[in-house]
């Protein structure tokens, strides 16, 4: 496998995108990734998007979108592993330049949620789970993390204001990022207070629905300083891992198996183990997430979790800044794009570019992505050059 | 809307509560597989699940799918029953205020949802507390 860089980024202010189309909002942050790269051509493209035919009757994206961008008669592919589909469409594009196949790919994720209404949308998102084992019985998606918020509860104690913590500290990051959806910060008393959706999650402690698109470019990391005036940041590791989609069939419902999984084999694949790491991205879609998250990646012990953000440790400037950008939580979640986001974060990040949110001296980040209630997870590892 | 044939192919799991039992392992799955997730096996004998058990966790949906509106709020939970296999339900005649890990449910046969005007009126098994 030839080594892979990062060399170009681009996205928009997310949220609700009255006046834009899903292809509308890809081709914009599309073009600006062309446009930081600097390069003329993309050889293949790759597009997360968990599920436009449920939100806008749309599938055959990867030709539409390829078309729309100009850059037809490339070959053009729609990844989907629910609201993990845009880290595995950077992963597809990893793989496709590692091995060779071709020189400059760019990966993006999009999702379009706010053309269908609540209903449509809680229906679209539920199909992340067991179609006739759980949505059937009457479980949500935030019931479902909701379940995982009260086991995690009842065997180590943490407490609904820990969980409010997660979402106060990543409003307070996303209140310095000029892309978020939601840049206002929070008090634990209005998260606790606000209206509650699943107990013992309030809105507050949900993401939410977002219109959105992200992409990168990607190229051979020894052609990076013919192609791009960017700082390259180099791909240390590209991972994927599965569990059951039914949180009922697994041994520990508050343990995320796949992100475990995911994240032991970034770390062997990379050589580095969880102190190596200076900022994490995670997939924060409620709160307790973010907390079940950053235990099985190995930066906090099983059950110990919940204190992390009510302590600082994963604030920036604290032992390992986790969600630097706002996380899904104010920076928004349009599922299919998440993962490219985080992508890019982490990228501005080891640039040197996340001015007010900036991680001092980061020279190594990690994203992780999941799907559904932690079906799927997509692991990656970046560093500075 | 689905056609009525999605429906009456779980009739067995939902309304029979049915499940298939490992022959080389002994681990009940259900739904039933055609691999069993234990051993690989692929022999399975047809069982009926052990109809009490105890709540793993729980929750209670507010805000929930225009399927249940009838019903909202309710509680929902994940129960793992005395053979072992787990599963998702509503958890029906429960004051919300008792709900509690480890408390002890059974299975019954209820109305689970309603697909709307011309839908199927959708039925299977739902927690019910052992007082
Ligand atoms: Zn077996």
């Amino acid at each position: 496998m030839r080594d892979v860089a990062v060399i170009g980024v681009g996205m928009m202010k997310w949220g609700e995108l009255w006046e834009k189309s899903l292809r509308d909002i890809f081709v914009e942050s599309a073009l600006e990734a062309v446009k930081d790269a600097g390069v003329d051509r993309i050889d293949s493209m790759y597009v997360g998007c968990m599920s436009s035919g449920l939100f806008v009757g749309q599938e055959h994206l990867g030709s539409l979108l390829a078309d729309y961008l100009g850059m037809g008669p490339i070959p053009a592919l729609r990844v989907e592993t629910a609201c993990a589909a845009g880290g595995a469409a950077f992963k597809q594009a990893v793989m496709e330049v590692g091995s060779g196949m071709s020189d400059i790919v760019l990966a993006g994720g999009v999702e379009k949620m706010t053309d269908i209404g609540g209903d449509g949308a809680t229906f679209a998102l539920a199909t992340a789970a067991d179609a006739e084992y759980e949505v059937y019985n009457g479980v949500t998606f935030p019931g479902l993390y909701a379940m995982m918020a009260v086991a995690h509860m009842d065997a180590y104690g943490t407490t609904r204001e820990q969980l409010a913590a997660v979402s106060v500290k990543n409003h307070a990051n996303g209140a310095k990022n000029p892309h978020a959806q939601y840049p206002f910060e929070l008090t634990v008393d209005r998260v606790l207070n606000s209206v509650m959706i699943a107990d013992p999650l309030t809105i507050l402690d949900c993401s939410p629905i977002t219109d959105g698109a992200a992409a990168v470019i990607v190229c051979p990391l020894d052609m990076a300083k013919d192609l791009t005036k960017n700082k390259p940041i180099k791909v240390l590791a590209s991972t994927h891992a599965t569990d059951t989609i039914a949180l009922h069939s697994r041994e520990d419902i508050a343990w995320l198996g796949a992100v475990a999984k995911a994240g032991e084999l970034a770390y062997a694949q990379a050589g580095l183990s969880p102190s190596d790491i200076d900022l994490a991205e995670v997939h924060d879609c409620f709160t307790i997430a973010e907390v079940c998250a950053i235990e099985a990646l190995g930066f906090f012990e099983r059950g110990k979790g919940g204190a992390s953000a009510e302590s600082g440790e994963t604030a920036i400037g604290g032992r390992i800044p986790v969600n630097a950008s706002g996380g899904l939580k104010s920076k928004g979640h349009p599922v299919g794009a998440t993962g490219i986001a985080q992508i890019i974060e982490v990228t501005k990040q080891l640039r040197g570019e996340a001015d007010k949110r900036q991680v001092e001296g980061a020279r190594i980040g990690m994203t992780q992505n999941m799907g559904g209630t932690g079906g799927s997870c997509v692991v990656h590892i970046l560093g500075a050059e | 809307m689905s056609t009525s044939a999605r429906y009456w192919r779980e009739i067995p799991q939902r309304y029979r509560y049915e499940g298939a039992k490992c022959k080389s392992c002994g681990k009940i799955s259900f739904p039933p597989r055609v691999v069993c997730k234990s051993c690989g096996g692929r022999e399975f004998e047809k069982v009926e699940l052990a109809k009490q058990g105890k709540l793993l966790t729980h929750t209670v949906i507010r805000v929930g799918p225009s399927q249940f509106a009838d019903q909202t709020p309710y509680a929902v939970g994940v129960a793992e029953l005395d053979d072992g296999v787990r599963m998702t339900a509503m958890i029906a005649d429960v004051d919300f205020e008792e709900l509690k890990v480890g408390m002890p449910v059974k299975l019954e046969f209820r109305k689970v949802r309603d697909e709307g005007e011309a839908g199927i009126i959708c039925y299977g098994y739902k927690f019910v507390p052992v007082r």
